[in-house]
């Protein structure tokens, strides 16, 4: 049952791989590089054939749960259904094997990909220009605040403040603080939304943004954004979005529209790229005309002549670059794919059904799980196990034990304003039947705890392995393998 | 095309059981003034259309295959094995999610230990995580390590032999934080190590050089791992995973940090990405590194088990005091990554970097020896790249050879102006002695070209 690691299955010889041989004379190596630039010893890296490599991956992905096996209630995570054509257009030779550095003539194919992909994110967002060069969601969170940064210096004072609610993602501070600002948390009210009064407090002008996600984490939206919106800019902060639940909004509403100056996307949540066991993603980042200009470089150009398009480096007022070339384009292109097959019916209809899952998910659970926001949700629901943890059983029990049921956990203790968070988002991809399997556990695992906690402590009972020791992880730090003394 | 399963009739049972006579009921949150607007999207496709139109815009590009490429520069054309497509394929595998839950990840978190693994064996150093973006931001990551860990250290030293892509990135990064950049010249293609311990002192954190390096020198490392040491500034050695087949490993000349570009390891070109950044640290600075790492640990029935470790030091817990902002990773190119160290192995790691080192000296010579053209720095050794100062531009070189199908390299006039005439020509594994002798023959061809 238990797979080895591939260095114990290795034995001297073997290969799984043949080369070419060099058919020019061979010169000693010490003749083209000198000794003391040489490696001596080989690394010890397994001696295996090809069949003992594919078998043991093989076995290994079998131990995962994924989309493609699994219901992945995620809160937060958009674990939606990963279309196989993305993948098939993005792995196309055309563009898969492109080299970056390639005369714009022999990819305006590509060109032509990012000009309609930053063209259709500006009109689902309701932003002016977009850049795809940031390779994630927290990598998309620094660009824009470099860019906000370069935005105030442009006007004399950097400024030194971000604003951020409590209910926001760790990489929303975390962000700010790498971008050289300090971190005012601000409260969130009973409602799960920002507290204003406190907000109002916050601001002042060494505020150079403020962060928020809409829907929040608390899964509700910001009634009071436009609001919000109007008392940041009359403060002289501009206000960004962190766009790990636009999930909720395609169609029905545009963070550009909301007043918001900065937006990231996740496309590997709201767009349907696949997460890869965590990443690649991508986080296109898109701007108001007023900070346009200092965009990550390249920006793409096109011919007023002859329409052909080139990268334009020459960009004086620009951040610099966030990562080398352009950005993800493999991933950008799933995420392209899927706009193309939605259209803007289509877009619109994923955020509605995402909405009613949701809510569907809340109606049949909020008797036995605590609902501490009352109102409709949008396209996720944060229940609290507090009442669960009454009877002796905490969200990480529940969380372990629906893996036994087949259903991959939610998202726990996060958002951290609500105490033994269980955070769920269906996404629109999941059938109403699927749902329904899905609240039966829940309620069962209710029943359970009511019965006897103390049996769900050793949950879960049915994965490859028993819960899994992380104190003695970190405290005997095994990160690399050692062969231990036999 | 959507990929929804619920039906409208599902749709209205649905919201009959949550108890609104309509959609616009749940969303009455967002205000009326924000619902009106129209997105102008192409209209919908269906599967057969996009296979249509988005495979006639791949046909609009070149790939590889239909060219003579002599490009490198931070992205490598290299064998791939076929194993590891098949392989990355499987759903399990790419549609999971972060092994946060471990016992329902053990095979994405064995693997990524087994990456961690393998990248330590081949750098030499104690400490991988499981992966960064690529490269560039890898390098802009150190310093943020740097200078995060000495905070009475404020200045990082970079070698202008440093990719320029990466050295902009490194400025960009740390545009918002109080330190200072200083940039060491280069002599004979390789950074000036008088310069270097002239710019590095108590107060430097970091100083970066990259072996390989943007001209494909091999950097003096060893000595310049001393020099630093004397510091006390932190050593970030940038490589090329794939040239430690045949060079010198980081782990053996004192490197505190070594970084960089995954891609030539079992990943596309791409276009620029998705590749993947490697960070690995000696075992002193386990606690200051930045990314997920994966540890080996038991469960409660005493067997080995994999979960992720040491995320005290990620921004899910500890929010702006973390050592990174890093959450989404490239776990998937890491795995790659993995599958293509493994199936090379142990000699196939040493055969395909001294093809490499074969190959492009087989071709260094050859062009050195024609009328006009020669090797920028003749007496430095080099791995798979070199640069050739040409008789006219290299751009008008490289223009003239396109026409051709073959891109001879990238000139480097648009990172200086004063190498308006070189050429930094890469020859890997992929290029036979054919394609060196239609690249010689072209090349001379061009050379005598009148404008």
């Amino acid at each position: 049952m238990k797979e080895p690691l591939i260095f114990d299955l290795s034995s001297p010889g073997r290969r799984a791989c043949s080369l070419p041989a060099f058919d020019a004379p061979a010169k000693p190596l010490t003749e083209l590089v000198p000794q003391d630039c040489l490696r001596q010893d080989d690394a010890e890296l397994p001696e295996v054939s090809e069949i003992d490599v594919v078998r043991h991956v093989t076995r290994l992905s079998q131990l995962n749960f994924s989309v493609d096996t699994h219901f992945y209630p995620l809160g937060s995570c958009t674990m939606k259904y990963n279309p196989k054509i993305n993948d098939r257009i993005a792995s196309l030779p055309g563009f898969a094997n492109v080299h970056p550095y390639q005369p714009a003539s022999t990819a305006q194919g590509a060109l032509a990909a990012f000009g309609l992909l930053e063209q259709t994110l500006c009109e689902i967002t309701g932003m002016d220009a977009f850049t795809l060069q940031p390779a994630a969601g927290a990598h998309g969170e620094l660009t824009g605040l470099l860019l906000i940064r370069a935005y105030h210096t442009a006007r004399g004072n950097p400024r030194r403040k971000v604003i951020v609610p409590d209910s926001a993602h760790g990489t929303n501070p975390s962000s700010a603080h790498l971008a050289g600002y300090d971190v005012v948390t601000v409260p969130s009210n009973k409602q799960g939304e920002i507290d204003i009064e406190k907000f109002r407090a916050a601001l002042d002008e060494e505020v150079a943004a403020v962060m928020l996600t809409n829907p929040s984490t608390h899964g509700v939206f910001e009634t009071n954004i436009l609001e919000i919106a109007a008392m940041a800019h009359k403060a002289g902060a501009l206000l960004y979005y962190d766009g790990a639940n636009l999930n909720a909004l395609i169609g029905l509403a545009r963070p550009g529209d909301m007043g918001f100056d900065v937006v990231h996307l996740n496309v590997h949540k709201t767009f349907s790229t696949p997460h890869g066991g965590g990443g690649p993603g991508a986080g296109p980042v898109g701007v108001k005309k007023s900070l346009e200009a200092f965009l990550p470089t390249p920006r793409l150009a096109r011919n007023a002549t002859d329409g052909t398009l080139s990268w334009n480096y020459d960009r004086p007022q620009t951040i610099g670059k966030m990562r080398s070339f352009y950005g993800n384009t493999g991933i950008l292109l799933r995420a392209l794919t899927y706009i193309l097959a939605h259209g803007a019916d289509g877009l619109r209809r994923v955020s509605e059904v995402a909405i009613v899952n949701a809510n569907y998910i809340k109606a049949k659970l909020k008797d036995l799980y605590d609902d501490p926001f009352p109102q409709p949700c949008m396209h996720e629901i944060v229940f609290s196990g507090r009442l669960q943890k009454k009877q002796g059983s905490s969200a990480r029990d529940i969380a372990k034990r629906l893996l036994d049921f087949g259903f991959h956990a939610p998202t726990i203790y996060f958002p951290l304003t609500v105490p033994e968070a269980l955070m769920i988002e269906p996404t629109e991809t999941e059938s109403r039947e699927m749902l329904d399997r899905f609240i039966a556990a829940m309620r069962q695992i209710a029943g359970e705890i009511a019965a006897n906690a103390e049996t769900l402590h050793n949950a879960p009972f049915t994965m490859p392995v028993t819960r899994v020791d992380e104190v003695k992880a970190a405290r005997e730090l095994d990160v690399s393998f050692v062969k231990r003394n036999a | 095309m959507n990929y929804i399963p619920n039906t409208d009739a599902d749709l209205s049972a649905m919201l009959r059981e949550i108890g609104v006579a309509s959609f616009d009921e749940l969303v009455a949150a967002i205000p009326a003034s924000l619902r009106k607007f129209k997105m102008e999207l192409p209209p919908a496709m269906s599967e057969p259309e996009l296979q249509r139109e988005l495979g006639a815009m791949a046909a609009r590009n070149k790939p590889l295959d239909a060219l003579t490429s002599f490009l490198g520069a931070g992205a490598y054309e290299h064998f791939i094995p076929t194993a590891i497509d098949h392989l990355v394929s499987r759903g399990e595998l790419y549609t999971a999610y972060t092994p946060y839950q471990a016992e329902a990840s053990q095979g994405t978190l064995q693997l990524l230990y087994e990456y961690q693994s393998l990248i330590c064996r081949l750098t030499g150093m104690d400490i991988s995580n499981a992966s960064l973006y690529d490269g560039g931001s890898a390098v802009g990551e150190s310093a943020y390590l740097a200078l995060n860990a000495q905070p009475k250290r404020s200045r990082i030293v970079v070698s202008s032999a440093l990719h320029p892509e990466y050295r902009q990135i490194l400025k960009t990064y740390t545009a918002g934080l109080e330190m200072e950049i200083v940039e060491l010249p280069v002599s004979d293609g390789v950074t000036n190590l008088d310069a270097l311990v002239a710019a590095t002192n108590e107060d430097t954190a970091a100083v970066l050089l990259q072996s390989p390096n943007f001209f494909g020198c091999i950097e003096p490392m060893q000595k310049a791992g001393e020099l630093i040491k004397a510091t006390g500034a932190w050593f970030v050695a940038v490589v090329n995973p794939l040239s430690l087949g045949a060079l010198r490993p980081p782990g053996e000349y004192g490197a505190d940090l070594a970084v960089g570009e995954g891609q030539p390891l079992g990943i596309p070109v791409g276009y620029g990405g998705p590749y993947v950044g490697f960070l690995t640290s000696t075992k002193q600075l386990v606690h200051k590194i930045s990314g997920r790492i994966v540890g080996r640990s038991v469960d409660t029935e005493g067997r080995d088990a994999f979960c992720l470790t040491l995320q005290a030091r990620e921004q899910h817990i500890r929010r702006e005091k973390a050592t990174s902002n890093i959450c989404t990773n490239q776990s998937l190119m890491a795995l790659r990554v993995a599958i293509f160290l493994t199936l090379l192995g142990k000699r196939g790691m040493r055969e395909i970097a001294e093809l490499n080192l074969r190959r492009s000296h087989q071709a260094a010579e050859v062009i050195s020896r024609m009328p006009g053209f020669a090797l920028k720095f003749p007496r430095t050794p080099f791995f798979n790249e070199f640069v050739v100062t040409c008789p006219a531009p290299a751009q008008t070189i490289c223009d003239r050879l396109e026409r051709d199908g073959i891109i001879a390299g990238l000139p480097l006039g648009r990172f200086d102006a004063a190498m308006e005439r070189d050429l930094l020509v890469c020859v890997t594994e992929a290029k036979s002695t054919a394609d060196i002798e239609r690249l010689v023959e072209a090349l001379g061809r061009a050379a005598n070209q009148r404008a």
